[in-house]
């Protein structure tokens, strides 16, 4: 494809300097971005990380002279390849956008339209650009699925958006992206809803396109562990300012700023793992299905021993989900039982006692879904404590504040609404309603993956506190490996509705591996630039020799 | 926790809080920036409101006050003139408000309730109940509402309690369907499946969990639906089976001085009699609509 003469590997692409982008809410401006500046050079990718809300997003759009809706771009100028990007028009805006800027969302399945063939949305921006005509937009695309490492790169762009997995999309998206072959792609968050298993493959391909085609990047993720494997310079944002900016090497060996610092030693909670024979909560050989459907569980037993932390790991669709609805009688087994301090308890929940209910809480993933917008945290958290326990007025009220205070929230938070709180504290509050209803095991589906490095830190260690002084067993579904490392005393693997392996977590994580655990253990992006080079060349060398 | 926390505290964690505002802020900050045609709709209503709350102390005459001139013409004693039975229409006109409105509420109301109760508790279930109350709701929409409300009134006879309740009913089947339907966006939450976790019974989890947060389309919907129950009480009352005389009500006004049209050649006002309460009929409707567009407008979040 003909391109407009490319500037040399080296020369300034993109300048930045002292953005000021302000959003609008409640009838006044609230700054977002505080005078960042931010320049990036031809062939360069740009790690830019931060916690949520620290304007990380809102700067990489305005990398396209584009603010959100409700945000404007209230100072600063944005220079792209001599173009002031301020100045122009959004219609010479649109001309750049999807052919010499493109941008990579964070979730594939919401971006493409399910009523199209991928090829075709793929080739749209280079048609509706006119930078090539149809035919060879169409050959250059499967050339670039190809690049892309995507199966059958002649026929894939045939299928459906639904026809293909969640990685796989997030790959076609780049090589939409790719399709102009721009000078700067924009990705944001790309991996952050894929497995760690898909994850690699979609950061390999990622890496692989943006070096072949000498492309910029600018690479947003809260996973400093990923930007380490793309990134040449890593910028850190907090509260919509720069906190530090250096090439990655420098960066991960010798970080400047206490925050920075902060970041990179949030995986270092630890546990000794304990021992014990009494089981609480059993799994029995159970199958289970959805409506007549395939069987999603296939024989699944598992002890989960008093006290303890015990984590399920696997990718998604692996069954962990599945498990626990089992284990809370939201979906009743084809067979087999779950017993409870040795008792089976009725497979459906209409049939258990108040009383087995309250043993058994959950902790939901997403704190936003899990908590009704229209409740206040007293409804919230009084609610268990007034069915459950029958507490009234002021008993009521006491119990409330002192759990509270046990999740290390005060009493300033009994008449918020869940909107009014940080994704943290709004975890914190869910812990707490679990906590209300007095149980002796609690079921954590994805509990921390939805939050920040530093807040999942406070979560963890708020968990493993009150494991120790209330001696509650957890059972936690995860597919993060550095959260089983932190946390648990047992891990179960599961793979295709299966349980791989089980046992104490200093025998799983050390050798020998079974096949399933090393690929699930090496696909976890470590804080080192070479490991996914290395990981690759192991994986390369393991093929050839099979 | 270790030092490197730098007085991390979960209290104080980074967060958007928004000051909340009390309703009555809401609704001031709400009528502020709301545009002209629902300040237009707004006063209509309010009019309306007033005129048949008040009506005994603003009507000049009774509801049901004969006087012994018969079609009087507009002027005198008589604003608007009589009817053909030497009635007041102004008087009649205020108090027409009253009862017209007054069913019609009631009647919304009542469908509400219905649909609500039924739509929700079908969202929830979503097993067979579901399917008896959907395929019922599908049988009674196949039916031509107006017809059917007319088989049915003269079966049961003209009461206004009867109106009341075959209109309701009809009406909630619609109601129905919105509700099972922005219910199910609301049911497959994880804080609805933590409520049956928790042993919570249906009638909590359709009050506590899910009403409220379906409130806006449901409130915009009761207005849409006010409209069309009104229409239809007037509908019927044109055609003699709604609201039964001596009580005043808009529909039958316009029937009963519906011949007075021809009369136009020789007095305009006279011809212009019928199209009093078919005026009031039409701009109540339009300035129902007028607040819904805008409430929808606001609560959807739509831009344009």
């Amino acid at each position: 494809m003909s391109n407009q003469n490319k500037g040399k590997k080296g020369d300034v692409l993109l300048e930045m300097r002292d953005i000021v982008i302000d959003g609008f809410s409640d009838d006044k401006w609230h700054p977002i971005i505080k005078g960042a500046d931010l320049v990036l050079r031809r062939g360069e990718v740009m790690g830019i990380i931060g916690e949520s809300g620290a304007g990380k997003s809102t700067l990489g759009l305005a990398s396209m002279g584009f603010a959100r809706p409700g945000c404007e771009i209230h100072g600063g100028t944005i220079n792209f390849d001599g173009i002031d990007l301020i100045a122009a028009t959004e219609s010479e805006r649109r001309q750049l956008r999807g052919s010499r800027i493109a941008y990579v969302a964070q979730s594939a399945a919401a971006s493409f339209n399910p009523a199209h063939r991928l090829i075709d949305q793929t080739i749209e921006a280079c048609l509706s650009h006119g930078i090539s005509s149809e035919e060879e937009a169409r050959s250059d695309a499967k050339q670039l699925f190809a690049d892309l490492q995507l199966p059958q790169p002649n026929t894939i762009g045939d299928r459906y958006p639904h026809q293909v997995s969640g990685g796989q999309l997030q790959r076609v998206m780049t090589a939409m992206a790719m399709s102009s072959r721009p000078d700067l792609i924009i990705f944001d968050e790309p991996t952050t809803a894929l497995d760690v298993t898909t994850q690699v493959e979609v950061l390999a391909s990622m890496r692989l396109i943006v070096e072949k085609y000498n492309t910029a990047a600018i690479y947003i993720t809260h996973d400093l562990a990923v930007v380490a494997q793309m990134a040449d310079v890593i910028k850190v944002l907090r509260y919509g300012e720069t906190v530090e900016n250096a090439d990655t090497r420098s960066m991960l060996s010798n970080p400047k700023k206490e925050y920075t610092k902060s970041l990179w030693s949030v995986r270092s909670i630890e546990k000794e793992e304990a021992i014990s024979k009494d089981i609480v909560l059993k799994v029995d050989r159970v199958d289970a299905a959805y409506s007549g459907g395939i069987k999603v569980l296939d024989n699944i037993s598992i002890d989960i021993p008093r006290g303890q932390t015990i984590a399920i790991v696997g990718e998604s669709g692996s069954g962990k989900s599945t498990t626990a609805r089992v284990m809370t009688g939201l979906l009743p087994p084809l067979k087999g039982a779950v017993l409870f301090n040795g008792k089976p308890l009725p497979p459906m929940l209409k049939d258990r006692s108040v009383e087995q209910l309250k043993k058994i809480q959950m902790i939901y993933q997403s704190a936003d879904t899990a908590m009704n917008p229209r409740h206040t945290v007293r409804d919230v958290i009084g609610r268990p404590l007034e069915f459950y326990l029958g507490l009234k007025g002021k008993a009521l009220d006491d119990r409330l504040v002192e759990l509270l205070n046990l999740i290390e929230l005060d009493e300033s938070f009994i008449d918020r609404l869940p909107a009014e709180m940080s994704g943290g504290q709004k975890q914190r509050v869910c812990i707490a309603r679990a906590l209300a209803a007095e149980p002796e095991v609690i079921i954590c589906d994805e509990v921390t993956s939805a939050l920040d490095q530093i807040v999942q830190k406070g979560i963890l260690s708020l968990l493993l506190r009150l494991q120790k002084e209330l001696g509650i067993t957890y059972i936690f579904i995860t597919h993060d490996i550095a959260t089983v490392k932190a946390i648990s005393d047992q891990i179960v693997v599961m793979f295709q509705g299966k349980v791989v392996e089980q046992g104490m977590k200093s025998e799983i994580l050390s050798p020998p591996f079974l096949d399933y655990t090393n690929l699930l253990l090496s696909s976890v992006p470590e804080m080192d630039p070479d490991w996914l080079t290395g990981l690759l060349e192991q994986r390369e060398k393991a093929e050839r020799l099979s | 926790m270790s030092s490197n926390d730098q007085g991390y505290s979960a209290a104080n964690e980074v967060s958007q809080i928004k000051s909340r505002r009390t309703l009555s802020e809401n609704i001031w900050r709400g009528l502020k920036t709301a545009p002209p045609t629902a300040i237009f709709g707004l006063t209509v209503i309010t009019f309306y409101l007033t005129v048949g709350i008040f009506a005994p102390f603003l009507a000049p005459y009774g509801e049901a006050e004969i006087f012994d001139m018969a079609y009087a013409p507009w002027g005198g004693d008589f604003l608007f003139g009589t009817d053909q039975l030497g009635r007041d229409i102004l008087s009649r006109l205020i108090y027409g408000a009253r009862n017209t409105i007054g069913i019609a509420v009631t009647t919304t109301f009542l469908a509400f309730l219905i649909g609500c109760s039924f739509g929700i508790a079908a969202a929830i279930s979503q097993n067979w109940l579901d399917h008896l109350l959907s395929r019922s709701v599908d049988v009674l929409m196949a039916i031509p509402s107006l017809i059917f409300a007319l088989m049915l009134l003269s079966i049961f006879g003209s009461t206004a309690i009867n109106i009341i309740f075959i209109i309701a009913v009809l009406d909630s089947t619609r109601v129905f369907r919105i509700t099972r339907a922005v219910a199910l966006n609301v049911v497959v939450m994880d804080y609805v499946e933590a409520a049956k976790l928790r042993g919570e019974g249906l009638g909590w989890i359709m009050r506590k969990e899910i009403l409220p947060n379906i409130m806006p389309p449901l409130v915009a919907e009761f207005g849409l639906r006010f409209c069309f129950v009104f229409l239809t009480i007037a509908a019927l009352s044109f055609l003699g089976v709604g609201i039964q005389p001596p009580t005043a009500d808009w529909g039958s006004m316009v029937r009963e001085t519906a011949g007075l049209i021809q009369f136009a050649e020789y007095d305009i006002t006279a011809a212009l009699t019928p199209m009093l309460p078919a005026a009031a009929i039409a701009l109540l409707t339009v300035a129902v609509n007028f607040v819904v567009d805008w409430f929808l407008h606001k609560t959807s979040g739509l831009k344009d």
